[in-house]
């Protein structure tokens, strides 16, 4: 590989041709300040707008200062990173963003974990020379949706969300509106999130610096609920909670801490802790049976049926194809997502065994989403206008819950899940990572189509970070052509292929995050670290290795419920309590793929 | 149109178009080329100026001399209407008495073409053309 | 056969098209039909010739008469006296101010005397809507001799060695960045224009495109035969709708004649323009901004590199250039590098176009060689400061540009000497400024056109802009104090420093400019809360001189806030904190007895 030698602040250094001055002294222990700059190696995202100058540093023979993130090293280029020049400039471009910021600090959800505040305290931002006298700041509504609040009088202008929003997910809700002072990121005409086409997967809230996108928060709600005497209390968690959330709590990334959630949870005074797993598991009896139906109708001869099976379990893509792709939606599963199916069974099941009125049951879901808060706010969720599911609420409102009920987390006994809903399998814990879904279909569909047992339960060629992949599982000869898509742009890439009819595929599975749930918006914050991701990611697949049972078919508590309430998958109370059906939302906003 | 095809081609075209210029061309090159100005105040037009001018602009085209042909004010030589003043490239100006219509070829051939002079020159005593 | 005697040439440009210039060529071809005149003289609508300031223009022919200020009506008389008897009509003639003399010729007139037309050669001179006139004062001859030479390298090294810079501000070498576009290899490479002229009151490359298009078509062509691109396109903003018509016509008939299209002039080489329309934003003018807003995205600028050249339009190598820039190359190949930069400066060669504009006589577009002073400009071809009034200062390089003092006056202008004099060439905006401008109000002005037109994508331009704003208007109010001024300095200097593109780069100049040649000016307003000029309304303050006032209470009876007292008879008063500064009472004493201070 090619180098360039250069000196940073006195020592030299070599670093490979293209690295930016911020990579290189950061190389070398130097902690150049940083606003507007985010990466995630790994997934290939990149937000260098070397835009809030916050990095300039001094550059020998340059007329002016040179932004650290987006400056390549050059052979013997000499840079000041603590100049007094650069540190005057960053000073004073810092004064100028906290003069168009408001200071509330104190109310502000991003309280102790703003980028800004890190820097006001690093520069020792006293007072500020421009905020006296007929000195304005930006004025713009707050917003509300269901998942997402957009306060943008806090916007820095760092573009990350406008990165992920148009690059990542493709998507295309948020971009910069406006010129010159008033200049901010929002909504085309700035139109209400609802109205626009984004989805909700919050990719955005992830990450933002400060609190102008923050997720709305109910953890509130939920300190009421379980308070109220005459309210039962039903909670579920999401695979992917399980591997992130002790991050909160200083524990390694990639710590498996089911134990001491569930123990959790029962501290806070949920009266059922149950799994969400468990209704992975139901999912994959729905939506497996689902796609051998249309398999064997199309290899019977019918050309008109829907294929290739699209999942259905993520309500960030579900939005995402009703918006983008409404012409396609027949070919996604009917089937609903496992924190819908886990409502609408603990609100009708569950709650008439343990004799318990629909309006007093408050169903919770603990998830690392934020498109969740979303779905369980629409209506076809709902019964005489009551939710199946009361709150969803992400790894990181769960993590505030615990530390205000000030439950020592690393010292909690392990506890275990609830029953009858909180047995699970391997197969739905991988739910919570791409390729999941998937696998978990295909350990089930092999051995119900073959009637024979699978001689591997794990599908390496399913696994992995990649954006798109794909592979061929050989089903006693019948050849299985499976594709995978995690971030929505991939998404568009297979439907649109799927729309030019050079789709090969059966069953393709999507997730609207980068790496599928364990990196969903909800999670605690990586802040670009992709090793972070990484390591949720390996722990998912140790969590599945630990299970005793990974099949969902095996599931004894789920083949209990088909034969005492369901009857059949996809016989006729599934179909009333377990599926959905899909709407034209579109939008008339267009986002090329290829445009970066 | 037809289409122009190579560099000759484009030159051929231009030397065709360029006559439609020319007046404009001399006028704004006048110090390059002979300038001629036909007195046309009341006096010169009652003797005939304006025919005279037309007919040097007739012949200077009718021997392809570049000249730029315009009209001035009385040059004080009203008994000698029609006057005309010729100023050639480096030359001092040369003032012609009694040029009427019909003595327009001789002064084009003669003195523009030929630099030889014409009866009825008024001696130089003034200069009007910046040099 | 028509055997033209004289040619009229009627401005057409926007601001002599404003006037009713269409309406004038209509009279005078009415006017010539009726006295059957139509085969002795040629009207022609033609671009624009630099003289705005007294358009509408009729120039005639052979005989350089330069007539101003003309009305339609005036068709009539400019016929029958000067075409039919020979007698040029005076009164419409140039009026010299210094002289009050008629000039007869335009040779003779300040204002074109000291010019030399390279990019404006054919502006006010030939009719743009028709290709001949253009091919027969030498169009599209560079780009034969081009596609024969059939060698990019050479025609490259002769724009090099002409020293020929960008014309649209920053004034890097023409003829290296064709080189470095051309060094770059791909299947498609993109040619561009840049006519987004965003700089108020700078009107030169309108004044091309409505003048001369035909110039940037061929200089496109070859310098799409230099990078190796096939397609050019040109960004024009959309408020230029005249423009835009004369380009569209002249790339209509360039490609009827096969000099736009495929296998031009028969070389093998094929090369096509499109127009790509812009919102008018100004920061657009910026090359990567520019490309951006051609791609559809919205118009803000990116770090380079990459610059353009490698990775510009849809990711493809391109070469933006501006129009003036392109206007020079035709010439260029044509009369040999070797003439051109014998005109200029050592560092800059050729011709720069000016916008001339504020309290001077003659207010338009003029062309001059590098190295003419500001002395020469203002007053010889500007014919001096408005009214008789004192010169105070120049503006040059549009809104983000600095003001030069009298100090400058003898400086030769070129890239170098602006930028050391605290100003710079940009597009060629040049406003003159007398003594009744304050220059804190001046700075405020220009910070106000670029808070506007900031594209809010870094924070020092974003922000600074609103924050310099802001001061400067604490400081006119009479608020101001001199840690403002402090504040003032610092947050200039950091955001020149610091913000991304060129637009951020430069907007603090009129602020760094001003304080630099004017700081007392700027300690006045705030140390004496006093404004020399006279122009804050904030810093005045009418007075009542006891001794003057009769006490005839016309001015308390006309105070709209109740501001004066006093009894009849007696000496008034103002009270100051009640004043608006309306100037009411100033207006209606009757015995001067009231003084602005």
């Amino acid at each position: 590989m090619d180098t360039v030698k250069l000196t940073i602040d006195n020592r030299e250094v070599e670093v490979p041709k293209g690295t930016t001055i911020l990579k290189a002294a950061q190389s070398m222990g130097i902690d150049i300040p940083t606003l507007c700059h985010f990466e995630l190696e790994g997934l290939d995202i990149h937000n260098r707008p070397g835009g809030c100058r916050i990095c300039v540093v001094e550059v020998e023979k340059r007329r002016n200062l040179a932004p650290a993130c987006v400056t390549e090293c050059m052979e013997g280029m000499v840079v000041k990173t603590n100049s007094i020049r650069a540190i005057n400039a960053r000073k004073t471009v810092l004064e100028l963003i906290l003069s168009d910021h408001p200071a509330d600090c104190l109310q502000c959800a991003k309280n102790g974990r703003c980028e800004l505040q890190d820097l006001a305290a690093r520069f020792g931002i006293r007072e500020n020379p421009y905020m006296g006298g007929n000195h304005v700041q930006s004025q713009y509504q707050v917003e509300v949706s269901p998942s997402i609040i957009r306060d943008m009088n806090k916007c820095v202008m760092c573009r990350r969300c406008e990165t992920m929003c148009n690059e990542l997910q493709t998507v295309g809700a948020l971009s910069a509106i406006e010129r010159g002072f008033p200049a901010v990121v929002s909504t085309a005409f700035n139109q209400h999130l609802d109205h626009s086409p984004c989805t909700f997967c919050g990719q955005c809230v992830a990450v933002c610096p400060v609190g102008a996108l923050t997720e709305v928060d109910h953890t509130s709600k939920i300190i009421r609920a379980i308070a109220d005497p005459t309210k039962k209390t039903v909670v579920q968690v999401a695979p992917a909670v399980r591997v992130a959330l002790g991050e909160e709590f200083g524990m390694e990334p990639g710590t498996i801490v089911t134990g001491k959630l569930t123990a959790a949870l029962k501290a806070l005074g949920f009266d059922y802790v149950f799994d969400t797993d468990w209704s992975a598991d139901l999912t994959i009896m729905e939506e497996g049976t689902e796609l051998i139906g249309r398999l064997t109708r199309y290899l019977n001869g019918d050309k008109d049926v829907a294929l290739p099976i699209l999942t259905s379990c993520c309500p960030a893509w579900v939005n995402f194809f009703e918006h983008q792709f409404p012409e396609m939606r027949a070919l996604p599963s009917t089937a609903k997502s496992p924190q819908q199916m886990f409502g609408a069974i603990a609100k009708s099941y569950f709650a008439e065994k343990i004799n318990c009125k629909r309006e007093d049951m408050v169903s919770v879901s603990v998830m690392p989403c934020l498109a969740k808060k979303y779905e369980c706010s629409r209506d076809e969720f709902k019964v005489n206008g009551n939710p199946d599911v009361d709150y969803s609420i992400s790894t990181r409102e769960l993590a505030r819950l615990i530390k205000l009920a000030n439950i020592d987390f690393a010292s909690l006994p392990e506890a275990e899940f609830d029953s009858p809903l909180g047995e699970s399998t391997g197969a739905g814990v991988i739910f919570g990572t791409t390729g999941g879904v998937i696998e978990a279909a295909v350990r089930t569909a092999y051995e119900v189509i073959t009637k024979k047992p699978l001689p591997k339960i794990d599908f390496e060629e399913l696994r992995g970070l990649e954006g798109v992949r794909s592979a061929t599982i050989d089903v006693d000869g019948l050849k299985l052509n499976i594709g995978i898509a995690h971030g929505l742009r991939n998404a568009r890439k297979l439907l649109e292929d799927i729309k030019a009819g050079k789709c090969q595929f059966h069953a393709i599975e999507i997730m609207a995050c980068p790496g599928g749930c364990i990196d969903g918006a909800g999670q605690p914050l990586h802040h670009g670290n992709s090793d972070i991701i990484k390591a949720r990611w390996e722990a998912i697949y140790r969590a599945d290795k630990e299970m005793p049972i990974r099949k969902s078919h095996e599931n004894p508590s789920i083949q209990a419920i088909y034969k005492e309430y369901l009857g059949e998958p996809c016989g006729h109370k599934s179909h009333e309590l377990l599926h959905t059906h899909y709407f034209d939302r579109q939008t008339t906003v267009e986002v090329d793929v290829d445009k970066k | 149109m037809e289409k122009i095809k190579s560099l000759a081609d484009l030159k051929k075209r231009r030397e065709a178009l360029q006559s439609d210029l020319n007046l404009r061309e001399m006028g704004d090159n006048a110090e390059k080329v002979i300038q001629v100005k036909v007195a046309m105040a009341t006096c010169g037009i009652a003797s005939g100026a304006k025919k005279t001018m037309e007919a040097i602009i007739d012949e200077c085209q009718k021997n392809n001399v570049a000249a730029v042909v315009t009209q001035t004010g009385c040059m004080g030589y009203c008994y000698a209407e029609p006057t005309v003043e010729v100023k050639k490239p480096g030359a001092d100006p040369v003032v012609f008495g009694y040029l009427t219509a019909d003595k327009a070829a001789d002064l084009v051939k003669k003195y523009l073409i030929g630099n030889e002079l014409l009866e009825g020159i008024i001696p130089v005593n003034y200069e009007k053309i910046d040099k | 056969m028509a055997n033209y005697k004289y040619h009229i040439l009627i401005c057409g440009g926007t601001g002599c098209h404003a006037s009713q210039s269409a309406l004038i060529k209509e009279n005078f071809e009415k006017l010539l039909k009726e006295n059957n005149l139509e085969n002795d003289v040629q009207v022609i609508g033609t671009g624009c010739f630099g003289f705005c300031e007294k358009g509408p223009i009729v120039k005639i022919l052979p005989d350089n008469t330069f007539y101003t200020q003309v009305k339609p009506e005036d068709a009539e008389e400019i016929i029958k006296e000067h075409i039919i008897k020979g007698r040029k009509v005076n009164r419409l003639l140039y009026l010299d101010p210094k002289t009050q003399e008629h000039k007869d010729d335009s040779k003779h007139m300040g204002f074109y005397k000291k010019q030399l037309r390279i990019a404006l050669r054919n502006c006010g001179f030939i009719n743009p809507e028709n290709i001949d006139e253009y091919i027969a004062r030498d169009g599209y001859k560079a780009l034969a001799t081009v596609l024969e030479k059939n060698d990019p390298e050479w025609t490259i090294d002769v724009i090099k060695k002409s020293g020929l810079r960008g014309r649209g501000g920053a004034g890097f070498p023409t003829g290296l960045k064709w080189e470095l576009c051309r060094k770059n290899q791909a299947d498609q490479k993109y040619m561009i224009c840049n006519a987004d002229e965003g700089d108020p009151g700078a009107f030169m490359d309108r004044s091309i495109l409505e003048g001369d298009p035909n110039t940037l078509i061929e200089a496109m062509t070859i310098g799409g035969f230099c990078i190796g691109a096939t397609k050019g396109l040109v960004y024009i903003r959309a408020e230029y709708p005249l423009a835009i018509h004369r380009l569209q016509v002249a790339i209509g008939q360039a490609r009827e004649y096969g000099l736009l299209g495929k296998d031009i002039l028969g070389s093998g080489f094929d090369f096509d323009i499109e127009l790509r329309y812009g919102a008018g934003a100004f920061v657009c003018g910026e090359e990567t901004a520019l490309i951006h807003s051609m791609e559809g995205l919205r118009g803000e600028p990116t770090f380079k590199p990459p610059f353009p050249a490698v990775e510009g339009y849809l990711k493809k190598p391109s070469n933006v250039n501006n129009v003036e820039t392109f206007a020079n190359i035709p010439v260029i190949i044509n009369k040999g590098w070797e003439w051109f930069s014998s005109i200029g400066t050592e560092k800059s060669k050729g011709t720069k176009v000016f916008a001339l504009a504020g309290q001077i006589n003659n207010v338009g577009l003029i062309e001059v060689p590098m190295g003419i002073t500001l002395r020469e400009v203002i007053y010889e071809i500007g014919g001096g400061i408005k009214n008789g009034k004192k010169f105070k200062a120049v503006q040059t390089g549009g809104p983000s540009g600095g003001c030069l003092t009298e100090k400058f006056l003898d400086t030769p202008i070129d890239y170098e000497n602006l930028i050391a004099a605290g100003s710079m060439m940009g597009s060629g905006g040049m406003i003159v400024m007398d003594e009744t401008s304050c220059m804190v109000s001046v700075a405020k002005f220009y910070l106000d056109f670029t808070v506007e037109e900031s594209c809010g994508k870094c924070s020092p331009c974003r922000i600074g802009n609103k924050r310099l704003h802001e001061i400067l208007t604490k400081i006119t109010d009479g608020n101001g104090t001199m840690q403002d001024l402090d504040e003032l300095r610092n947050l200039a200097h950091v955001i020149k420093d610091s913000a991304l593109c060129g637009l951020g780069q430069t907007s603090p100049n009129p602020v760094l400019s001003t304080i630099d040649n004017f700081w007392d000016e700027y300690v006045a307003h705030v140390t004496e809360k006093k404004c020399p000029a006279g122009q804050c309304k904030a810093l005045k303050q009418y007075i009542i001189d006891p001794d003057k006032c009769k006490g005839c209470t016309a001015c308390a009876r006309n105070c709209p806030v109740n501001a004066i007292s006093g009894t009849v008879k007696n000496p008034h008063t103002i009270d100051q904190s009640a004043c608006i500064k309306c100037g009411t009472c100033y207006e209606k004493c009757k015995f001067n007895a009231i003084s602005i201070k």
